[in-house]
């Protein structure tokens, strides 16, 4: 069965929570490093889309902060949640199980 | 710069700004650094203004969500606050659709604004003007007025086209339709220039499409008016209606020298265009120079006499008016109810609310973040209330359609328009918006209370405002009910053949047609009696002449007399008491000596304590010699003061002259239904003169109940709103008695335990209730006295501060608090001090 598809948003922002926790002005610029400066989040579509991941309990607001010289009392940190671990894998799961689906009819990203 | 952003931010909820402002103004910051502040500003712009929209988007959905479930939690709640939305908007939505349809909306004509009607006026009285006057003012008062054109409203015979029809007309002279301004959907209007030669005539739609089966080839066809021949030179668009909506077709009246021989002859109607830019006033004072000018002109004119000016859109009556606007308050009336209800219901909630928002927030909800969703809820409450409601008020407008006066050209059936939507639509959003506020309001309990007490109140003196004023009114009808038209009506049928003209313009041929026609009639089966007469009373209220007697001054003006022409039998068939003398006869001809009979009260206005028979007078330009006295007759209608009554008999129409008086509407009483004799009436008219059309068949017991039609009307929607205020009313007294009782349930329980009985706490309970009453019921008599001063020329001299009306008016909204008092106080009185002690 395909479980229906997260925002592509969400999704790299699980991603991006995936080797730890980060704060908000961070994902963005994860995100930004991990796709060669093909996605840009905005910082409103990200908070949106914090605030949608928190409701759906898919990350968490962290308490651990940084060492007091590096911190910015401004900023929050978020952390993946078991949920947000396993809806991350079933977004995963179901991208393959598309490129499966689509290589078995021969369709592959380059001309054969 | 940072602040330029922190105002974009506000775009957002504040729940959301709360949460992520801090984070998004850092990032901003960062961005600053790094990029040209255009391009950093551009971007802000276009990253908050479509994000914010989504951030509500989601909210809205969320909050619609939840209200469907919390209201699918709360049916009965639910339903109540619909219903009451429903209720108060949709009779707001109707009165108002009326009153601004009635009262308001401009008249169907180009810059209707400008068009004024012009009266021969005296005092409170207003007359038609003569060709003469008329005149006198079109070539006098030029400054003030673009034009001036006269009508008169007429009846007329049109034969060739079918079954001969009598259709009403208006005589129009060629200035009257271009300075209406509406042109023709085909052909031409009838003009100076088309109507120097010949008469002509125009159609309105409605005809067209029904006599002339909307034929394009009709335009330069002749037909037959009375025997005349009239050109159709045009057809009127679907809607137009002048001067009323009776009108079937307008016809050329030409004025020339001999119209504007007798002065007095009045009965033209003038309608004038005020030239651009020109104030009432200053047509007013214009016109009152006119009117000093033909005082100088025409001493023999009566001194009295000027001239009156309204705007044509004000010739709206002013019991009309009051009727719809009675009607508006007591809608108002019903809104306030309402509000105060749903206002009500939801503080109620609110109490409930209070424990679910201390939850919720400390679950971390915001409070911004709650009363925006109640808001939601109560403003999703509103509109499917408002909608229901302005359906409510699209269905219910037909039925207020008696209300729109006859008099005004305009359509019968008031339509909802996008203003009066829009009106809906505000009350809708008020009113949402209003109780999604209001139960949010931080109050202590005790606030709250008096609140919802002064609610009540306000209730209660809302139910009795309205239940009063209708109770007037009802009084006012069975008054009105009550008097004696000084006939008997019932079993009496009418019917008019109006005798065209030249073909009987001798009393001779008239005499033959009635006589045959009356000769069958009365052989009929269970026809108890057949006359003729010029008019039915009630239903032709006019036809006044002065009545001089030897060495009286004509010029007093209490000399009136409502004039008929009747043939024998006449007093009989309608049931008018003969009290002296005798009815006219058939030996009263032309050839004989001029006789009379007039009614009681004429006979004492003129010769006070003495014997009025062989007496003789002048009316209708001759003598004639009382023969008999007959009871009187309200043929100006129940409400307005009638005239003496001075009949003639039809043998003595002088040839030619008074033609606006000769009989035509043949009345029958019978013991049977008129079904069964109608067709063979028909026959014998048709016998007498196959070219005849018969009219107006109507039961004269229906024109004395139409006398009150607009009256019951009104009078029955005032009931059902009533009937609404008191349900809300009563639905209000017992949400807020049992929702104190609910409160106090520990109270309750503590003094059931220290002993108190089940009597007492009932009485408690039924006191606060009681108290509340008195205030709104002590508020509400003096609202309705107040009302009821507005209202006093519908009251028919019932007064306002009748006290049955009163007593029975607040007797039924006590009775009404008292039912709402009593599941309270029987659930107070049932507490279980064990129980009660022990929930908390």
């Amino acid at each position: 069965m395909m479980s229906t598809s997260l925002p592509a948003a969400t999704f790299h922002i699980l991603v991006s929570l995936a080797d730890g926790e980060r704060h908000g002005y961070a994902i963005i610029q994860d995100v930004e490093a991990r796709t060669d400066g093909e996605l840009r989040l905005s910082p409103g579509t990200l908070y949106r889309s914090i605030q949608r991941m928190l409701e759906q309990g898919l990350i968490v607001e962290s308490n651990r902060r940084p060492a007091r010289a590096l911190d910015d009392q401004r900023r929050r940190y978020y952390r993946i949640t078991p949920s947000g671990i396993s809806a991350a894998r079933a977004e995963i799961r179901r991208l393959m199980e598309l490129i499966r689906l689509a290589r078995e009819r021969g369709l592959s990203p380059e001309p054969a | 710069m940072i602040r330029f952003y922190r105002a974009l931010l506000r775009l957002y909820p504040a729940g959301f700004r709360h949460e992520y402002g801090g984070e998004l103004c850092a990032i901003f910051e960062e961005r600053l650094q790094h990029s040209p502040p255009a391009a950093a500003m551009t971007a802000a712009v276009a990253d908050v203004v479509p994000n914010a929209i989504a951030v509500h988007w989601d909210i809205l959905r969320q909050d619609l969500r939840y209200t469907a479930r919390t209201l699918r939690r709360a049916p009965g709640f639910a339903l109540a606050a619909i219903l009451i939305v429903a209720l108060g908007v949709g009779a707001n939505t109707a009165a108002f659709s009326l009153a601004d349809f009635v009262l308001l909306r401009p008249l169907p004509f180009p810059d209707a604004d400008r068009l004024v009607q012009l009266w021969n006026a005296r005092d409170d009285v207003q007359n038609e003007a003569s060709p003469a006057l008329f005149r006198d003012w079109k070539t006098m008062a030029t400054s003030s007025f673009r034009g001036m054109g006269a009508f008169q409203p007429a009846a007329a015979n049109l034969v060739g086209h079918g079954a001969p029809l009598r259709l009403p007309v208006a005589r129009v002279t060629p200035e009257l339709m271009p300075l209406i301004g509406v042109p023709a959907r085909m052909g031409s209007l009838i003009t100076p220039a088309n109507s120097a030669n010949g008469a002509t005539a125009v159609l309105s739609h409605d005809l067209w499409v029904a006599q002339f089966g909307g034929d394009r080839g009709v335009v330069g066809q002749t037909v037959r008016l009375d025997g005349k021949a009239h050109t159709i030179i045009g057809v009127m668009p679907r809607g137009y209606h002048f001067p009323n909506r009776d009108i079937q077709m307008w016809t050329s009246m030409v004025l020339t020298g001999p119209d504007y021989q007798d002065r007095s002859d009045t009965y033209i109607q003038v309608v004038g265009r005020l030239a651009p830019g020109v104030a009432y006033e200053r047509a007013r004072a214009e016109l009152a120079t006119v009117a000093a000018r033909i005082k100088k002109q025409h001493p023999e004119d009566d001194p009295d006499d000027g001239i009156r000016l309204h705007a044509l859109r004000d010739s709206v009556g002013r019991r009309s008016r009051l009727l719809v606007l009675a009607l508006c308050g007591a809608s108002l009336c019903i809104l306030l109810l309402a509000c105060a209800n749903l206002a009500s219901l939801l503080l109620a909630r609110g109490v409930s609310r209070a424990r679910e928002l201390s939850i919720r927030t400390a679950l971390g909800a915001g409070r911004e973040r709650i009363v925006r969703q109640w808001i939601t809820e109560s403003v999703t409450l509103a509109g499917i209330g408002g909608t229901l409601g302005v359906l409510l008020a699209w269905g219910g407008l037909p039925l207020l359609a008696r209300l729109v006066p006859t008099a005004l050209p305009v359509e019968e059936v008031p339509s909802l328009d996008w203003r009066m939507l829009g009106l809906a639509a505000a009350m809708i959003v008020v009113t949402g918006l209003l109780f999604g506020v209001v139960p949010a309001l931080r109050s202590a309990d005790d606030r709250r209370r008096r609140v919802r007490n002064a609610l009540v109140v306000v209730e209660i003196t809302g139910c009795v405002v309205l239940l009063i004023s209708s109770g007037l009114l009802m009084q006012a009808i069975l008054r009105i009910q009550a008097l004696e038209p000084g006939f008997r009506a019932e079993g009496v049928t009418a019917l008019r053949t109006a005798l065209p003209l030249p073909k009987y313009e001798t009393v001779a041929a008239r005499e033959r047609f009635y006589g045959r026609v009356l000769e069958d009639v009365r052989a009929l089966p269970g026809v108890a009696g057949a006359a003729y007469t010029t008019g039915l009373p009630m239903a032709r209220t006019g036809g006044i002449w002065g009545v001089e007697t030897p060495g009286m001054n004509p010029r007093e003006h209490n000399n009136g007399a409502s004039l008929r022409y009747v043939t024998p039998g006449y007093f009989a068939t309608l049931g008018i008491p003969l009290l002296r003398g005798r009815d006219v006869a058939d030996g009263d001809t032309a050839q004989r000596p001029y006789v009379t009979v007039i009614s009681e009260s004429l006979a004492k206005r003129t010769w006070p304590g003495q014997d009025p028979l062989g007496r003789k007078f002048k009316i209708a330009l001759a003598e004639r010699t009382v023969v008999g006295v007959v009871g009187d007759v309200r043929v100006r209608g129940f409400e307005q003061t009638s005239e003496p009554q001075v009949y003639l008999p039809s043998g003595q129409v002088q040839d030619n002259s008074i033609t606006g008086y000769l009989p035509q509407e043949l009345v029958i009483r019978s013991t049977l239904p008129p079904e069964q004799w109608l067709p063979a009436v028909r026959r014998i008219i048709a016998a007498a003169d196959p070219e005849q059309p018969v009219s107006d068949v109507r039961a004269v017991a229906e024109i004395v109940a139409n006398q009150t039609a607009s009256r019951r009307v009104q009078l029955r929607v005032l009931a059902i709103l009533s009937a609404i205020a008191l349900l809300i009313a009563g639905v209000g007294v017992h949400g807020l008695l049992s929702f104190a009782v609910l409160q106090r349930t520990k109270e309750l329980g503590i003094r059931r335990a220290l002993g108190a009985q089940a009597g007492g706490i009932m009485a408690m309970v039924l006191r606060d209730g009681l108290r509340l009453f008195a205030a709104g019921a002590a508020l509400g008599v003096v609202a309705a006295l107040l009302a009821g001063r507005g209202m006093t020329a519908l009251l028919f001299g019932v007064p306002p501060t009748d006290p049955r009306t009163i007593a029975v008016a607040v007797a039924v909204c006590l009775a009404t608090a008292l039912m709402g008092c009593i599941r309270p106080a029987l659930r107070a009185a049932r507490v279980d001090p064990m129980v009660a002690l022990r929930e908390n």
